[in-house]
């Protein structure tokens, strides 16, 4: 079988230029109506939280791996800090007025990391009510941020992101830029503390700038029932024009994984240790933060 | 001496399955089939009474037979005959607590089986993705069935606290799918086009009619050992589908509709009776639910013979072939990907020739590719052998040779 294989290599690196090329070429459109076919006859499989890998693996990260790799230029630190298997929790700071930074953590975690590990993000409510957003985000692997479904999906060995600031990180003026927020209640720290799993602190830099928010019509947000309407330099003075976030270029730093497998199963009960490891995480990540922005040499290169 | 069991809504296809089969169990004396209308289908040994369990009535139904086990099946989302919903809550709620009276006072009454639903649970955008048996509802149920079930259930409880020598089992039953259902889902999926929530694609689950039936069984009895069965049990097949593959499955179209027309929709669908579509069902169908049947599994050790997506197949087999069947649909497919799989047959098998005579393809190849069926998987073996060898060179290929 091996020998075959060589020699099926070697066939293949005879044959010239323009079959070897057009060959992919074809394998991709067999593949894609393969896949088609499964898509529109319902034979493809979700987990219990929605979760259509094939999906994700398929389209939606292809959709967001060239504003990934082309647009915001990600720059991926520290990735093996992940663990190949086993659950791990990511926490990671929040900014940027649309949460296209848990988006490209995602695909950052996905594509560097050896082991093309899954993450599956915890999303505000306000996700789950919105329409085609809350399908597409199930679809994409997210759910709800509650102990619940964490704790679940942490269980199930899956490596889980969250994002503790919550809108108070994501929707903070441009002013208070890579300051972070306070760290929700500490829940994300009892809950990796009852699943055993390590946390990880990630510090994500770049995302700040993509939309500068300069103002926040509470009015308005209150009329749509929103946490905060943004008003930046080009939004929504130019309509649609104006959401096209700004090239900045980004780096993802995780860092070193805080063990939580070391504490007696009542700590996570312990209000005092869950806020010093709270604390913890959000040092680190601060400081990683400080660090970066001091090797940053410009915020669009 | 044998168990009596006392088994209500006999005139329901679940009811007389069960009792038809429960008879057959070791150790059951006689079975007593309950219901308020005469049954259209055959008991087989069992001793039918007519009686209307929102009546007094059915406390001397119990006392006559000296009935020791309670299966309450008459929990449920439709009408059996004519009568509205005004019927069905009556039926559900009143008679559920003239039979729970009817229990407290008898002094034989050692076990109960209610049926109930996992829609108790309700569904909302804030509810975690899976739920528990102990997972408070964020939002309860605000009418419907839902409603008579959450009622239902906490009639139960209040039982089971007031005698707490008598075994109580709640089953809480995903949506019940199988050859002959009766629920307002089976209603909603034999639709020829399914109205959808635009932009929400529910996850469901379901469990299947004999499946429903083997674990009354298990609950109806002793428990086996080293199991549990009493306490309040979510029942569903494994795994979860999504409504869009559900349709795609049956192959029924969809057509997405904005939440108030699916509302407007629904209520107008009531109107004419063509299906119960209650508010309830249309946030199912929005929000989509699943439960954790780690209990079902653990505690009280059954193990449904049906999957979800299997539940599903068998209720799409008895359905038969919607407007889009599935096969055709792929079918479909598949003549899209005749020319590519063939162009890529050609070309892998012949190497040599030039990239204009890719599309050329003759006629013998074309037979044994349509022959393949899902021709667009099959890419010849040697070549995907050759492909994978060739795989780790790939990065060092120079560009111009792509």
């Amino acid at each position: 079988m091996g020998a075959e294989g060589a020699g099926e290599a070697a066939a293949e690196e005879q044959e010239p230029q323009e079959a070897a090329g057009s060959g992919g070429w074809e394998r991709r459109i067999a593949g894609g109506l393969a896949f088609l076919r499964r898509r529109v006859t319902g034979d493809y499989e979700v987990d219990e939280f929605g979760y259509d890998e094939e999906l994700t693996d398929q389209v939606l990260m292809s959709v967001l791996r060239p504003l990934a790799d082309k647009y915001f230029r990600v720059e991926v630190k520290g990735v093996e800090n992940i663990p190949s298997e086993g659950g791990a929790l990511i926490v990671a700071n929040h900014s940027g007025t649309l949460p296209l930074d848990g988006l490209m953590l995602q695909v950052a975690v996905h594509d560097h990391h050896p082991a093309n590990r899954h993450l599956r993000l915890l999303a505000a409510d306000l996700v789950f009510m919105l329409p085609v957003v809350n399908e597409l985000a199930r679809k994409a692997g997210h759910t709800l941020a509650c102990a619940d479904d964490a704790q679940r999906l942490l269980e199930g060995g899956e490596v889980v992101g969250v994002m503790p600031e919550g809108f108070k990180g994501i929707g903070k003026p441009f002013g208070e830029r890579y300051k972070l927020q306070r760290f929700g209640r500490g829940g994300f720290v009892s809950t990796a503390l009852c699943a055993g799993v390590p946390i990880v602190p990630c510090s994500i830099v770049g995302a700040e700038e993509i939309y500068p928010m300069i103002g926040n019509s509470k009015t308005l947000a209150r009329v749509l029932g929103i946490p905060y309407f943004p008003i930046t330099p080009t939004f929504p003075w130019l309509g649609p024009l104006g959401a096209v976030p700004l090239p900045t270029k980004w780096t993802i730093q995780f860092g070193e994984p805080i063990p939580t497998d070391g504490y007696p199963p009542e700590a996570a009960e312990d209000p005092m240790l869950m806020f010093n490891l709270t604390d913890q995480v959000r040092e680190q990540i601060q400081h990683t933060l400080y660090k970066l922005l001091v090797q940053r040499r410009s915020v669009f290169f | 001496m044998g168990k009596v069991v006392l088994v209500t809504g006999a005139a329901r296809q679940l009811g007389g399955r069960f009792v038809r089969r429960v008879q057959r169990d070791s150790g059951v004396d006689r079975v007593i089939a309950v219901d308020a209308v005469p049954p259209g289908h055959d008991l087989g040994d069992a001793e039918f009474v007519l009686a209307d369990i929102r009546q007094p009535a059915i406390a001397r139904v119990l006392a006559e037979h000296s009935v020791d086990t309670v299966v309450h099946l008459d929990v449920s989302g439709k009408a059996l005959g004519a009568g509205g919903r005004t019927a069905v809550k009556e039926n559900n709620v009143i008679g559920t607590m003239q039979l729970l009276g009817a229990c407290q006072k008898s002094p034989t009454v050692q076990r109960l089986v209610i049926k109930s639903s996992t829609s108790v649970y309700g569904s909302a955008p804030r509810d975690p993705a899976v739920f528990t048996e102990t997972t408070p509802p964020k939002s309860l149920p605000s009418g419907g069935f839902a409603k008579d079930a959450v009622e239902v259930e906490g009639y139960v409880r209040g039982f089971a606290r007031r005698r707490p020598d008598v075994a109580v089992c709640v089953l809480r039953f995903a949506n019940i799918l199988g050859p002959d259902p009766d629920s307002p889902l089976a209603d909603y999926l034999a639709l020829p086009v399914l109205p959808t929530v635009f932009g929400y694609d529910p996850r469901l689950q379901f469990v299947h009619e004999d499946d429903v039936i083997d674990v009354i069984g298990i609950a109806s009895h002793e428990p086996r050992r080293g199991t549990l069965n009493s306490g309040t049990f979510n029942i569903a097949g494994d795994g979860v589908l999504l409504l869009s593959q559900c349709s795609r499955r049956l192959g029924r179209p969809t057509v997405p509709l904005l939440l108030p027309a699916v509302t407007w929709v629904g209520s107008a669908l009531r109107t004419i009776g063509m299906t119960d579509f209650s508010p309830e069902q249309i946030r199912l169908l929005t929000h989509g639910r699943v439960v954790s049947t780690v209990q079902m599994r653990e505690t009280l050790g059954f193990h449904p013979r049906f999957s979800t997506a299997e539940t599903f197949a068998a209720y799409a087999d008895s359905r038969g072939p919607g407007l889009l069947p599935p096969e055709r649909v792929g079918r479909a497919v598949d003549r899209l990907a005749g020319p590519a799989s063939r162009a890529g047959h050609i070309q892998l098998t012949s190497p040599g020739r030039g990239a204009h005579r890719r599309w050329r393809t003759p006629r013998s190849f074309r037979s044994t590719t349509t022959a393949r069926g899902r021709g667009a998987r099959s890419v010849p073996h040697g070549a995907g052998r050759g492909r994978a060898a060739a795989g780790p060179r790939d990065p060092r290929r120079p560009v111009g040779r792509l």
